[in-house]
């Protein structure tokens, strides 16, 4: 009993219990779904090869959940060091992604089939998507760090204009690329939807990243205090500038990804309000959006919980355009579960019963 | 006399713990109506926990509040419950809303009001002028309130909770950022509040303030009450004695005659350094293994011109030589890579990182100096912060604890360990002492003294003369933004008060 109660203790005490839990409940809705409509419970987990491909709810979760979680490791080191929003991401994913069609297949070309076609090699197009989103993200830096605006002001102006600039791009014209060598970085690798494959990679180097530099130190530093941060050596301008530069190269990648899901320069729909869902899986992370400390690993869980709503959401039968509102539902009980109030209930009642168990244990 | 006055408040057994610590043990407290209250403690004694406590920032675990003539049982959840059962506080660290006027500070939340009801600006304008002026503030109300230097702004929040209509006034270190001037104002005014029967708990590190304005002494050490004294009853050294629980060496010298000897060799040359509006230009010289104070009223130039050295505040004429080599020193980083660190005297605001450890604190300048791409190994980062947490006595549960759960003493010597972790040749300790117990003083400044044995050169800025005379081979005056004379020689706190104030220079 005593040694359960401990356990418990330690399980709710951790920082990523929360994150968890969220992932948890929406599990757990599904396999009661299941179960009520008689199919088989574990529906949810399963995992088939079809084609030579994996398919499962699961797998669609991590698939389509990609771009967002890439989104959100730069945006929990934007919020981190800036304590602000970069509300740009979404637009730059579709600037990025047009340019690089743009560039496959020459400007004004609406259509390639043929490999002999493209106007350069592939990786070049891709890179210099990837580039334009980074330089974008140190345009955002610039204006943040050095010229002191606030975050979201600043992101506002390519939020308006990445997509605009899209356009001018593609000649206000959707550009396809038909070749499977694109489609692939939004296709299947092996037997792995890319996306995923991608998502782990970012993830993976962030995280070789953090644990092999002080780069989480000095971001999270300057987030909490700048001018303490300073007078200790640190360069706020810069930590904070190389933020919205990796904010900004992430959402190129995520660009990439997004066009070469649907083979095509889509620039009013690529990363669609996905800037909201960035910065939602940031704060279901259980990171604080006032900039701080941050929890990589509650961010990427938060961005996969937000998908994970979703895709619950069309298994159980809701009409696409309601779905927004039972998601709503969802995201508003989990952040009252996480809500600093309903954080200090649960203390005050740990204590009270301390307390109880204390004054038994004396009598 | 004073016993005869009525309770106001009794606190009865308090109890309140905090992760690791046991932070007040069933603790007592009585204060009466119309006098003066000093609660004396060394740091993580326990007294602003116990003023937690009783302003309602603290939910503590177990005890009782009485309060009023009835002595009814209260609890505050807040400092506005706590507002509006007639207790107000004013902290150790301004709690004011530094963008908005000093009118605005004085009446927020309980702004007067038009017959429309909005607020009545006019009138919140009109009122502020007339409490300013009947507490002897010379302040435009209508400046925005970043304007003021942290002492008039301190001044400010002391009127705010004076007119509050309060039985209770709780002042949390009010005097550490006022020079003696502003002190003996405050203390003006709280003899006369004392008179209209307000009871006011003073909680302060300044031993002769204590002597000076109070009626009764409450000591607490390590969460327990020492005991409830007559001011008669309690000569210093019986006080010193209580706080510590152990014999004090508070008026032994900490020098002795080799530490006056300094070498020849010039670490630091600063010829024509300024800052506009600041610090009007300076020369500089600081030898090896020398102490140098810099004295004068605040806002006289000190911390401007420790700061103009350091590059915090970058200079904008002038130039300067370190070893011998001109350098140029464009931001702090510039002046670390020469072996310089600067503790500055505002804590929390440039001094702690308060959401990170106690050890990412001190491996901070390390790693700043290491670059970021050359993460200083767990182990070895482990090593250094255990080595500082046992050389400096620093108080902590473990080394991963938040920076910002320590008290004030405890945080100071945080930063100060990481200065000493970049192992500098050069230090400048602006106010290492604000804010902190006696024995923690004493311990400081001894640090001092045996850096200048190690050939290490420090700049050592206080307040009080007595302790810059105890630590300094030499003292740089300062007078309205401006190096006015140096000291070296007869260092006497007369000596010292009269370039200080004007006059003859020397």
């Amino acid at each position: 009993m005593k040694n359960g109660m401990a356990w418990l203790k330690k399980i709710t005490g951790m920082r990523l219990f929360l994150p968890l839990f969220s992932v948890f409940l929406v599990l757990i809705i599904n396999v009661v779904y299941d179960a009520v409509q008689g199919n088989y419970a574990l529906e949810f987990f399963r995992l088939e090869l079809k084609e030579g491909a994996l398919y499962g709810r699961i797998i669609d979760i991590l698939n389509r959940g990609s771009e967002a979680a890439i989104l959100a490791i730069g945006m929990t080191l934007v919020v981190s060091s800036s304590a602000g929003t970069d509300i740009s991401v979404g637009s730059v994913m579709s600037l990025a992604g047009s340019l690089c069609c743009m560039l496959l297949a020459g400007f004004g070309v609406t259509h390639v089939r043929e490999i002999g076609d493209l106007q350069m090699p592939i990786f070049v197009g891709v890179l210099a998507g990837i580039a334009v989103a980074s330089l974008c993200g140190l345009f955002n830096g610039f204006l943040v760090a050095k010229m002191k605006i606030q975050p979201m002001v600043a992101t506002l102006i390519f939020f308006t204009a990445g997509r605009a600039i899209g356009l001018l791009l593609t000649n206000n014209k959707m550009v396809y690329i038909h070749l499977d060598e694109f489609k692939v970085f939004g296709g299947k690798l092996w037997i792995f939807p890319t996306p995923t494959v991608i998502a782990a990679a970012c993830i993976l180097i962030m995280v070789l990243i953090l644990k092999t530099t002080s780069l989480g130190m000095y971001v999270q530093s300057v987030g909490i205090n700048p001018r303490a941060s300073r007078i200790a050596g640190i360069n706020s301008t810069a930590i904070i500038l190389l933020c919205y530069v990796i904010c900004g190269l992430f959402s190129g990648v995520a660009g990439i990804v997004a066009t070469s899901r649907i083979y095509s320069a889509d620039s009013n729909n690529i990363g669609l309000n996905l800037e909201l869902d960035a910065i939602l899986a940031v704060a279901l992370g259980g990171n604080s959006l006032g900039g701080g400390r941050f929890n990589l690993a509650g961010s990427i869980i938060g961005a996969y919980t937000i998908q994970a709503i979703t895709t619950t959401m069309y298994a159980l039968g809701v009409a696409k355009a309601q779905a927004p509102v039972y998601k709503a539902i969802i995201v508003i009980l989990i952040v009252v579960v996480q809500s600093p109030v309903v954080k200090a209930f649960f203390a005050r009642r740990r204590a009270q019963k301390l307390q109880a168990y204390a004054v038994a244990g004396r009598s | 006399m004073v016993m005869d006055k009525e309770v106001v408040l009794s606190m009865r057994g308090i109890c309140m713990t905090f992760p690791g610590v046991k932070a007040l043990n069933n603790v007592d407290f009585t204060l009466r109506e119309g006098e003066i209250h000093a609660l004396m403690g060394e740091n993580g004694a326990g007294k602003s926990t116990l003023i937690k406590c009783l302003t309602g920032v603290n939910d503590f675990e177990k005890g009782e509040i009485f309060f009023g003539k009835d002595q009814h049982p209260i609890r505050n959840h807040s400092t506005l419950d706590a507002q509006k059962n007639g207790i107000s506080t004013v902290y150790q660290e301004v709690n004011l809303c530094p963008n908005l006027s000093v009118a605005e500070n004085l009446f927020i939340g309980r702004e007067p009001l038009t017959r429309f009801g909005t607020i009545n600006r006019k009138g919140m304008i009109s009122r502020a002028r007339e409490l300013m002026k009947k507490l002897d503030i010379q302040v435009d109300v209508t400046q925005t309130l970043e304007n003021y230097s942290i002492a008039m702004q301190q001044m400010i929040a002391i009127a705010r909770a004076v007119d509050m209509d309060c039985k209770v006034l709780i002042l949390d270190e009010p005097t550490s950022s006022l020079d003696d001037k502003e002190v003996e104002k405050l203390f003006t005014l709280m003899r006369s509040l004392r008179d209209e029967g307000i009871g006011i708990i003073f909680v302060t590190h300044f031993l002769e303030q204590v002597y000076a304005v109070c009626d009764r002494i409450t000591v607490l050490r390590n969460g327990q009450l020492v005991g409830e004294y007559e001011i008669a009853d309690l000569p210093r050294l019986r006080l010193v004695a209580a706080m510590m629980g152990k014999d004090f060496d508070d008026l032994q010298s900490i020098k002795s005659k080799e530490d006056e000897q300094v070498s020849d060799e010039k670490l630091i040359e600063a010829r024509g350094l300024s800052h506009a509006r600041k610090i009007k230009p300076f020369d500089l010289d600081i030898h090896r293994g020398e102490v140098v104070g810099l004295t004068g009223l605040l806002g006289s130039g000190r911390s401007e011109l420790a700061r103009c050295i350091y590059g915090a505040d970058r200079a904008q004429t002038g130039h300067m030589k370190v070893k011998g080599k001109e350098v140029r020193i464009n931001a702090p980083i510039d002046a670390m890579r020469l072996g310089m660190g600067l503790l500055p005297d505002d804590r929390k605001a440039e001094g702690i990182v308060e959401d990170l450890s106690v050890r990412e604190n001190i491996m901070l300048g390390m790693q700043s100096l290491a670059g970021v791409v050359k993460r200083i190994p767990m182990e070895k980062q482990m090593e250094i912060t255990k080595h500082y947490i046992d050389l400096l006595e620093i108080k902590t549960p473990s080394t991963e604890t938040l920076v910002k759960q320590l008290s004030g003493g405890n945080q100071q010597k945080v930063i100060i360990a990481r200065w000493l972790a970049t192992d500098p040749d050069f230090l400048i300790l602006d106010e290492p002492t604000r804010g902190i117990d006696v024995g923690t003083k004493t311990e400081i400044q001894k640090l001092v003294v045996q850096l200048a044995r190690q050939g290490k050169s420090v700049i050592f800025i206080s307040s009080e003369i007595e302790e810059m005379l105890r630590t300094c081979n030499r003292l740089a005056v300062l007078r309205d933004g401006e190096k006015v004379g140096e000291l070296t020689e007869n260092l006497t706190q007369e000596s010292v008060m009269k370039v200080i104030a004007g006059g003859e220079r020397s």
